[in-house]
């Protein structure tokens, strides 16, 4: 039964891969092209202009955060469009006739998202360095909150995806949620350059978390503990990884 | 022989109030080759869909090879292979993708699963378009998709949601030739269709449902059996002489066709005899209905007609 289980998941993930690199021209170049103009103009043009931030350059101080948006913004497409899509085509019902838990649905597709996003996150990462030398602090920092901020928003995208009526449902909570919680989570500044009641306020946007402790991962300084970053990641995985398995053992949206 | 599938007391009632199944028992055997007829919206689909863990029953039990679906559903569903009504597989994958992952959800590994595409895709007369995106697949094609993508994982019940709507004449017999053949090799096979002559030709035994009810539930003989008069329709030369029939009914169409209702007890040969001494000629003869279609629409009928009086009862 853990063999058909685990053939089960291999398969799915397979799936989702084989989907994004297909489409990868929609997928892998729109990231590459992006972080490129910003690591250009807010970089190069005007961060020369702004001078240090946290004791370094402006360019190695926004490039961890470009990353984890590319990373966030990937994780959560990948899966509520892969998701959405197999709902609207019903094709999900391939996977719903078949014997595979209900978690085997949520890590294959979580999967398919967390691989595209760290594929994502490298190649912005290979993109930086052509603008900036690249140090790393603490490696396993890095890795561990690069990992849980990807499962995160897979996690996040899944639960829209099962929500989600029409193409305009999957792009709603992108569009008027995280993006401004991307650009207001200290991508682009440290929070000490804010007022303290804005400080107060912008602790209350979990992206802050995530930026800061990767930014530690990379840079060794972050606005925030870094014990703190760990469990609001692990808390919201946690959270949204129970929605989506109640969601799914419901079957909203999936079953009559 | 053990049950292939057995149904008791499945009621579904969808949110909103529609009570779709009002507590159908169904048994199909080990082996059978089984047609669930109905009109539409009589409850066929949440059947399947129930069986096929797509939609959710609210009572009722559904046991399949004696793995009952709320104790054992992963080794419930192993047995069942599903071709639905809609095409439901992602259409910009190519067939060997399809049908291979499919195999993958049920835990075949991906070696075998590449043996048995080729053997299936074969069979089906898709090999060729193997590398080719779904959605470049007539539709024929893409019914025949489904049915090998269904096969993959060898299930022991094959369950048809009108799999041949749609498909041309010749497409839907090589069809039909395919599944007598698998189910000569041992798998049950459970189908639902509008084509009736289709059920005719195919299945031994026969449930009709209607209205979220089983209405009849025998082998198919013993159904046929039921239809006591034939209508059948004479062909004759045209500007015949106007014949006359002693002990027959019938309707004189046009001056060259003739409709002859044949009791079963009596025969065709009165009919020719008087034909004959009239010196009226019979260029050909045909069934005016398939057999099970009339009896289908009178058990429909009979049946409505049933409910309109119970309910008449009830408030009188």
């Amino acid at each position: 039964m853990a063999n058909l289980q685990f053939i089960a998941l291999k398969t799915l993930w397979r799936k989702e891969c084989t989907r994004f690199l297909r489409i990868w021209v929609q997928t892998l170049v729109p990231p590459a092209i992006t972080m490129s103009l910003y690591f250009v103009i807010f970089g190069s043009l005007i961060g020369s202009r702004i001078g240090e931030m946290g004791g370094f350059s402006y360019m190695e101080f926004i490039v961890p955060g470009l990353i984890m948006m590319s990373v966030i913004t990937n994780a959560y497409a990948n899966v509520s469009s892969s998701f959405f899509s197999a709902k609207f085509q019903r094709n999900v019902e391939e996977l719903l006739v078949a014997p595979l838990s209900n978690w085997i649905i949520i890590l294959g597709f979580v999967g398919g998202g967390v691989a595209r996003a760290l594929l994502v996150g490298l190649i912005v990462t290979l993109v930086s360095l052509f603008f900036v030398d690249i140090q790393i602090h603490h490696p396993l920092m890095l890795v561990t909150t690069l990992v849980l901020t990807s499962t995160l928003f897979a996690a996040a995208g899944l639960v829209n995806a099962v929500y989600a009526k029409t193409f305009d449902d999957i792009s709603v909570i992108p569009t008027f949620v995280l993006t401004p919680l991307t650009y207001l989570g200290g991508v682009f500044y440290s929070l000490t350059l804010l007022p303290e009641f804005w400080q107060w306020v912008s602790k209350a946007n979990p992206i802050v978390y995530m930026v800061n402790g990767f930014r530690y991962g990379f840079l060794g300084v972050s606005d925030v503990g870094i014990g703190t970053s760990i469990a609001v990641l692990l808390a919201f995985n946690l959270a949204l990884f129970a929605t989506a398995w109640h969601l799914i053992n419901k079957g909203v949206g999936i079953r009559s | 022989m053990q049950n292939a599938l057995e149904i008791q007391g499945l009621r579904k009632t969808y949110r909103g109030g529609v009570e779709a199944l009002k507590g159908i028992d169904l048994t199909v055997k080990e082996g059978d080759f089984f047609a669930l007829l109905g009109p539409n919206g009589a409850g066929k689909s949440t059947t399947i869909g129930i069986i096929a863990s797509l939609v959710n029953k609210s009572a009722g039990s559904v046991v399949i090879f004696a793995d009952d679906m709320d104790k054992n559903l992963v080794k419930a569903k192993s047995h069942i292979g599903l071709v639905p009504q809609e095409f439901n597989f992602n259409q910009f994958e190519t067939l060997l993708q399809i049908v291979c992952n499919q195999a993958g959800y049920y835990g075949v590994p991906r070696s075998v699963a590449i043996e048995r595409a080729e053997k299936y895709l074969k069979q089906l007369d898709l090999w060729e378009k193997r590398n080719m995106p779904a959605r470049t697949l007539s539709g024929g094609m893409k019914r025949r998709l489904m049915i090998a993508r269904a096969l993959m994982h060898e299930p022991k019940v094959l369950i048809l949601d009108e799999p041949t709507a749609g498909v041309d004449i010749e497409i839907r017999r090589s069809m039909w030739t395919f599944l007598q053949e698998i189910n000569r090799q041992g798998i049950t096979i459970i189908l639902t269709t509008h084509y009736l002559e289709e059920a005719e030709m195919l299945c031994r035994n026969i449930a009709i449902i209607d209205k979220g009810r089983i209405i009849e539930n025998t082998s198919m003989k013993g159904l046929l059996s039921k239809l006591n008069v034939e209508t059948f329709i004479l062909d004759l030369p045209p500007n015949s002489v106007k014949p006359r029939l002693e002990g027959f009914d019938y309707r004189q169409l046009d001056d060259h066709t003739l409709e002859v209702d044949v009791p079963k007890a009596t025969g065709l040969n009165g009919v020719f005899s008087q034909l004959s001494e009239q010196g009226v000629q019979v260029l050909s003869m045909r069934n005016k209905a398939n057999r099970l279609e009339e009896l289908f629409v009178r058990l429909v009928e009979d049946g409505r007609n049933q409910s309109i009086k119970d309910k008449e009862v009830q408030h009188g």
